[in-house]
């Protein structure tokens, strides 16, 4: 049956945005019931066939077929209409409203205009309970629930649309370890209810694991069709993707022992924040890389924002030998800090403005003339980040266009960019790699390695746990809120990284024995 | 040099990424659209009222009239580039012209007096900053009080009465009634202002930095930038430029008074917005603020000149108000 009519199927889709052909002939076909993975560097196009999907482009050529009869998507509305659901990378959640009126936004429950409370209440429980997460409130405030959380309501929102097919964006970027073991779980649900899913993501283990079949996108067409997830070798699916047969490949590590002698760049004593994390006390030497391994929420990124002055904490923090003011990331720079945050759009990026002024931003006053007046000299400003984006192999190599206009690999190395001047001790990188794909991801590798041979100590956070052991000279464990374990990096394995992060939440605190690990974890 | 200008300041005001580099151009080509709205308006003077429109007697009265907003729209501009809004700025004005002409500071000569005037509304501003960095109260409602309580200030120290500046500071009013090269004093004020405020945001890490604090507030804190600092400093600029403003209007009516620069906020903003800053931040240019309220000044004119209805006015303003938004937006659509 499923093999005469599939539940969804895409044949010559094409979508061109001027300028671009985003889309240049993509054939999909998704069978009901099953884990439909795409795979496909930045800018393969999956975004671009995402939003064919949820209605909100309409494609300029080819043909969408659901149970086999021709449809139109757009308007997302329709879409919808035709059971099907979109989940989005950043969710699309009103942080102001409640779980229950997030989930039936804009078809409430309701009786000439007045919403039916009680009963969306009560219908959001059911989905949540659905989900396996009847502990989360229909009532609850959106903006207070966790990352996982979130996405939870995102999908309890999918399925109350009755959606026959599902599109996950990235589901696992901003999950830890055990959510995405739920995440799966869920999954499994509802595949096995008729329900399929097409799943996105950068994480090959994952779609081995969760996948069924694999369709993969280069440069805006379909390489690959209806691969088997479980069985097609890595070396295979790479090589489809990017052309060329690389996997993760990790710069060579300085021997043990190699920053002994050398001066401690960082030294972080007590730090502690209420309800974050407790008692931090650690050192980064000068060319080395420090990994901090830990589950989302286990207070890795905020013990690194305290660092950096982005939050206030007690306790003390020397960089060189000196302390850092608490709470200022304007003298943390000053002092010779950098750092590239976690949510690059939000948090590092000026999306409009060209790649030269997204370099310089946090150095324009070395570009002044006179200091006291702020003149800036651009014509040196520019010289310096245009050598900057050769140096960094930005591509396309024109300083010039919106930084919005990038890869999420480019974008990045112009966040590190941002930091390359010889004034920087002190490198702090939260999940560099996120939304980064795989070549990019060693150019970066690299390019973190050669900072530190220069003599920049690097504190590293990421919730890839090869990542950490493949980058780090040492490994810190963090868990809730606390440093468990310090190891070099060699003498430990993911195995065991994963161990320390996880094992004990449930013992130390002794609550919830069904499921151990995340509560502790996820609750601020 | 070719290179080097088209390729920073252009950038702020441009979002298009399919076009690349090229977009300098854009932001060109939208100034360009202002442009000729005002040739149209000129056109439309010239048929209508040939007689009067293009004489040099009107065209020095539209840019007096234009002066004294259009250094509060550059103040206006830095603040709504850095993400805020300065409801206060016609209340401070009136404020600053008050205390500047009250007896205490007119016995102290005209310098005092715009001395006094720069440094209330400066002062002003600043406190409007402090309460919106370090008090987080968000814009709108810190300069909405600031407002209400500006020109409450105002009237209780003139006794709601208009306070003329005295024959012996009319050094004052020579501002308005010297001229060089046919325009009187307060225009060269204005084109200084301008000038100047073109060149801090344009070429200085000041106006860069506007640019980033609009745009991304957070980005631009954790790339080392004290947006808190930066905020005060905005709204202190505002401020200063209601100073200069005040000391403009007590040349042209030789007057303080509480009720001077009424709805001169909204007017400011008005032009701001035709000017295709974006009211979220992050994008404008100072130019762009002037041809509207350049555009502004003249339908004024205009319908003066035609004895037309001035409620009429105020809905032909409005209108435009919206279509110029219209057609920013669609000019910002075609590319994204």
């Amino acid at each position: 049956m499923a093999d005469e009519h599939p539940l969804l199927r895409m044949r010559g889709i094409v979508k061109q945005f001027p300028g671009v052909r985003a889309l240049d002939g993509v054939d999909l076909e998704v069978r009901a019931g099953e884990v439909h993975c795409l795979l496909g560097q930045n800018g393969a196009g999956k975004s671009t066939l995402i939003k064919i999907l949820s209605g909100a482009h309409e494609p300029d050529e080819g043909e969408v077929l659901l149970d086999g009869t021709p449809v139109r998507l757009a308007p997302p509305t329709a879409a919808m209409g035709h059971g099907i659901a979109t989940i989005y990378q950043e969710l699309d959640l009103v942080d102001g409203l409640s779980v229950a009126e997030n989930i039936f936004l804009g078809h409430e429950p309701a009786t000439f205009g007045f919403s039916r409370r009680a009963e969306a209440d009560r219908a959001a429980a059911r989905l949540l309970e659905r989900l396996g997460h009847g502990e989360i409130r229909p009532r609850t405030e959106v903006g207070r629930l966790s990352p996982a959380h979130k996405q939870i309501v995102s999908m309890a929102r999918a399925l109350s649309h009755s959606a026959r097919l599902i599109i996950m964006d990235e589901p696992s970027a901003a999950l830890a370890h055990d959510e995405v073991r739920n995440l799966f779980r869920v999954i499994r649900d509802l595949t096995s209810q008729g329900v399929a899913v097409i799943y996105i993501s950068h994480r090959l283990e994952e779609i081995r694991e969760i996948g069924d079949r694999v369709t993969v996108l280069k440069d805006g067409r379909t390489v690959a069709v209806g691969l088997g997830a479980k069985h097609t070798p890595t070396s295979r699916i790479v090589s489809l993707m990017t052309g060329r047969n690389v996997e993760y490949v990790f710069p060579p590590r300085p021997p043990r022992g190699a920053h002994e002698g050398r001066p401690e760049v960082l030294r972080v004593e007590n730090l502690t924040l209420p309800g974050r994390f407790a008692d931090v006390s650690f050192s980064v030497r000068a060319g080395e890389i420090v990994g901090l391994a830990g589950l989302v929420g286990s207070g890795r990124s905020e013990i690194i924002e305290a660092i950096y002055g982005a939050r206030r904490a007690s306790g003390r923090v020397l960089l060189d030998g000196r302390r850092v003011r608490p709470g200022s990331t304007t003298h943390a720079v000053r002092m010779g800090m950098g750092l590239a945050p976690e949510e690059r759009k939000a948090q590092a990026l000026l999306l409009d403005h060209p790649v030269a002024q997204n370099i310089t931003l946090a150095s324009l006053t070395r570009y002044t003339k006179p200091r006291w007046l702020g003149w800036l000299d651009r014509r040196t400003e520019f010289a310096e980040a245009k050598r900057l984006s050769e140096a960094l192999d930005i591509r396309p190599p024109d300083p010039r266009r919106p930084i919005r206009t990038l890869s999420g690999g480019n974008q990045q190395k112009a966040v590190l960019g941002r930091w390359l001047d010889e004034d920087r001790k002190l490198l702090l990188l939260d999940e560099p790699t996120r939304g980064v794909d795989v070549g990019a991801r060693a150019e970066l590798y690299a390019l973190v390695r050669k900072l530190a041979d220069d003599g920049i100590g690097v504190l590293l956070v990421s919730s890839e746990v090869p990542e950490v052991l493949g980058l780090a000279d040492r490994v810190l464990v963090v868990r809730e809120g606390r440093i468990v374990h310090e190891a070099p990096a060699e003498d430990v394995d993911e195995h065991r990284v994963l161990d320390l992060v996880m094992v004990s939440a449930g013992e130390t605190s002794g609550s919830d024995e069904a499921n151990p690990s995340s509560e502790g974890a996820f609750h601020d | 040099m070719t290179e080097v200008d088209q390729a920073a300041p252009a950038g702020p005001r441009v979002k298009a990424p399919g076009l690349g580099g090229r977009l300098g151009r854009l932001g060109e080509v939208r100034h360009l659209g202002l442009v000729a709205a005002l040739v149209l308006l000129a056109i439309v003077g010239l048929v209508t009222r040939p007689e009067n429109f293009a004489t040099s007697s009107n065209l020095v009265s539209i840019l007096a009239l234009a002066s004294t907003i259009g250094v509060i729209t550059v103040g206006m501009t830095f603040v709504i580039i850095g993400g805020g809004i300065d409801l206060s700025v016609g209340a401070l004005m009136a404020l600053a012209s008050v205390w500047a002409t009250t007896l205490a500071t007119q016995s102290y000569g005209p310098v005092v007096m715009i001395v006094c005037a720069l440094l209330v509304g400066t002062g002003a501003g600043l406190l409007n900053g402090i309460l919106i960095s370090y008090g987080r109260i968000v814009p709108f409602i810190a300069t909405l009080a600031m407002m209400v309580a500006g020109r409450g200030l105002a009237q209780r120290m003139s006794n709601q009465r208009t306070q003329l500046v005295r024959p012996e500071n009319s050094l004052i009013v020579e501002l308005s009634t010297t001229r060089v090269l046919g325009l009187p004093l307060l225009v060269y004020v204005f084109a200084l202002v301008v000038l100047i405020g073109w060149v801090v945001l344009n070429r200085t890490t000041f106006g860069r930095r506007t640019y980033a604090v609009g745009g991304n507030p957070e980005a631009a804190r954790l790339a080392g930038i004290d947006v808190r600092k930066h905020t005060v400093m905005l709204y202190a600029l505002s401020g200063l430029c209601c100073g200069i403003a005040a000391v403009l209007i007590m040349a042209r009516t030789t007057t303080g008074s509480s009720t001077h620069g009424d709805l001169y906020e909204l007017d400011a903003i008005a032009a701001v917005i035709i000017g295709g800053t974006l009211l979220s931040g992050g994008r404008g240019t100072i130019i762009g603020s002037i041809l509207g309220l350049l555009i502004f000044t003249v339908i004024t004119n205009l319908f003066i000149l035609n004895g037309l209805n001035t409620a009429d006015q105020l809905v032909a303003k409005g209108a435009i108000i919206v279509v110029a938004v219209l057609l920013q937006r669609r000019g910002l659509k075609a590319h994204t």
